[in-house]
């Protein structure tokens, strides 16, 4: 958590960011990652970011989790809520099974023996894994891997989840299949998620609402609403035609810098 | 989301699992292997054997002064049924453990002291690599002057030679954590000692157990040097054992002490083979190499 973390202004409101700055290095050599974001992310919501490589959506979400100051501005998560992170890789713990990588973040809250055992059971069967606790990621395939860092941040019992082009390595199969289990996943447990990605048509297949960052500096240009009701198929015409659409922005943002 | 589109993914989704699984499991068993790993070390040692029967049958050197294999062996038997090598080995071995472990004790203190603090690591962290190319007999002279021909001149010996390799691995083993899982582990609600218990501490492992190897080679060796040299103290060690086989020119006493030496560190070694492929295993970087 950022010393910047307050109480939230209001109920509405699951994640917000005003006027955040952050600012990489120093002398000649700063650069400035994001200028001036702001956003309000209503609980609940599921909020895309997308922008071309290097234009800031990691150094945002390692913001808002906490895992580094903003050089300026404020964020602020709903009631405190620490929220959990997920990268493109697992990021799994190599010398623990798979029981044991979702049971870490419970140990660190002190939660006992017995209800540790049985919140494991419980996350894994929610990612379609109860078979595998015994397994040790190098065992799994890199789906499975992802769904074994999905239901350890789930362990985290946190309602703000912050995702960082998780399905970014993964084949096309396994990630239609994987956006499928997120959704249900955000819908049953009434989530709020900021999923990073630079794949349009995977946030027009996810998003309530997505959001275009520009490069050097990170500030937002543009966000659309994402009205196609669920479930969605990523090959569906309206998913494909919001793709279109964030696709031509994304060219005429990235275009700007050819010059 | 509609029931039908639930169960569809349910099934695609164990499909998958299953088709990426398979194929994964290990087939050889487990007495293949050891044989696999065992006979070419037995060839090996065949060849010695031969090579040194060879070169005594060559005449190259008077059977007094190099005897041949079978003279050795009988001569290791007869070792073997007596206190002497016996009361050897105990001496030797109890002045490792008490070496080793003390210097796995100052190792591992240094270099997590030098690994946490910018200016320790600016003030020791390279004396601790310039302490590890000393060469440990090096050491001696000041030893002997500081605690004359005593056990302590072979303990601050052994010390100074195992100390620095440990708290290297140690050192090398922390600057090396992958920031993604230190960062995963921050999320994860890790902080402080939590983040050395969880994932700072096991992920060092495999170059903390590295170094623990190494500090052992070079304690073993520091040891014999000084046993060696600190003679007259402990009649029995195994490398006072050695002086006086040579100084009686007992070849057969001094060729099978010295096999007992290099068994003994063979079989050291060979815990410490055990402990890392164990650990390599259960990260799975063995699994890439084929084994
Ligand atoms: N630790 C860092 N030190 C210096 N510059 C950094 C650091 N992290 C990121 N940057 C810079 O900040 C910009 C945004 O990086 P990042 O947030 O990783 O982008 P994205 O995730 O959108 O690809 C890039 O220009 C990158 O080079
Ligand atoms: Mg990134």
């Amino acid at each position: 958590m950022t010393p910047t973390t307050t109480t939230p202004e209001s109920a509405t409101t699951a994640v917000a960011l005003s006027g955040v700055t952050k600012v990489y290095g120093r002398g000649t050599n700063v650069v400035l990652a994001l200028d001036r974001v702001s956003l309000d992310v209503r609980p609940g919501e599921f909020v895309c970011l997308v922008g071309a490589s290097g234009c800031g959506k990691s150094t945002l979400l390692n913001l808002v989790a906490g895992l580094d100051r903003p050089s300026g501005g404020d964020i602020t998560v709903a009631d405190g809520a620490r929220p959990g992170l997920m990268f493109q890789e697992p990021a799994l713990f190599p010398w623990l099974t798979v029981e044991a990588n979702v049971e870490v973040p419970l140990k660190l809250r002190g939660i006992p023996r017995a209800a540790r055992r049985e919140r494991v059971a419980e996350l894994l069967r929610t990612v379609h894994l109860a078979d595998f606790g015994r397994k040790r990621p190098h065992e799994l395939s890199g789906g499975m891997r992802q769904r074994v860092a999905l239901a350890r941040t789930l362990a985290l019992d946190t309602p703000v989840l912050l995702m960082d082009e998780p399905f970014g390595a993964l084949d096309a199969m396994t990630r239609d299949i994987l956006h499928d289990e997120l959704e249900r996943i955000w819908t049953e447990r009434n989530l709020t998620v900021l999923f990073v990605t630079h794949n349009v048509r995977e946030a027009a297949r996810l998003a309530d609402r997505i959001i275009l960052l520009s490069s050097r500096p990170g500030r937002i240009i543009w966000s659309t609403d994402v009205a196609v009701p669920r479930p969605r198929r990523i090959d569906s015409p309206e998913v494909a035609a919001i793709a279109a659409e964030v696709t031509d922005r994304l060219r005429t943002e990235v275009g700007r810098h050819a010059a | 989301m509609p029931p039908d589109t639930l169960t569809r993914t349910d099934a695609e989704l164990s499909g998958l699992d299953a088709l990426e699984i398979a194929g994964r499991q290990k087939e050889t068993s487990r007495g293949a292997r050891i044989w696999a790993a065992t006979w070419p070390k037995l060839a090996a040692l065949a060849l010695a054997v031969a090579i040194w029967q060879l070169v005594v049958l060559s005449g190259w050197k008077p059977p007094w002064s190099l005897p041949g294999p079978l003279v050795v062996g009988e001569e290791l038997l007869r070792q073997a049924g007596s206190a002497q090598l016996w009361d050897g080995i105990a001496v030797t071995l109890r002045r490792a453990a008490v070496g080793y472990v003390f210097s796995v004790a100052v190792g591992l203190l240094v270099g997590l002291a030098v690994a946490r603090s910018t200016v320790l690591r600016a003030a020791i962290g390279s004396m601790i690599t310039a302490l590890q190319t000393m060469p440990s007999i090096a050491w001696f002279p000041l030893a002997i002057l500081l605690f004359e021909l005593s056990e302590k001149a072979i303990f601050f010996v052994v010390v100074l030679g195992a100390a620095p390799s440990i708290a290297n691995g140690v050192i090398a083993g922390v600057d090396y954590v992958p920031p993604l899982l230190l960062r995963a582990g921050r999320n994860l609600g890790a902080h402080g000692l939590g983040l050395y218990r969880y994932v700072i501490a096991p992920a060092a492992l495999p170059a903390i157990v590295a170094g623990l190897k190494q500090g052992w080679a070079f304690s073993w060796r520091s040891l014999m040097a000084g046993e060696l040299l600190v003679v007259g103290i402990s009649q029995t060690s195994l490398g006072a054992q050695l002086t006086y086989a040579r100084e009686l020119a007992d070849s057969p006493w001094l060729l099978s002490t010295m096999i007992v030496i290099l068994v003994i560190g063979l079989l050291v070694d060979a815990v410490f083979g055990a402990a890392d492929t164990a650990i390599r295993r259960r990260w799975g970087v063995l699994d890439q190499a084929g084994r």
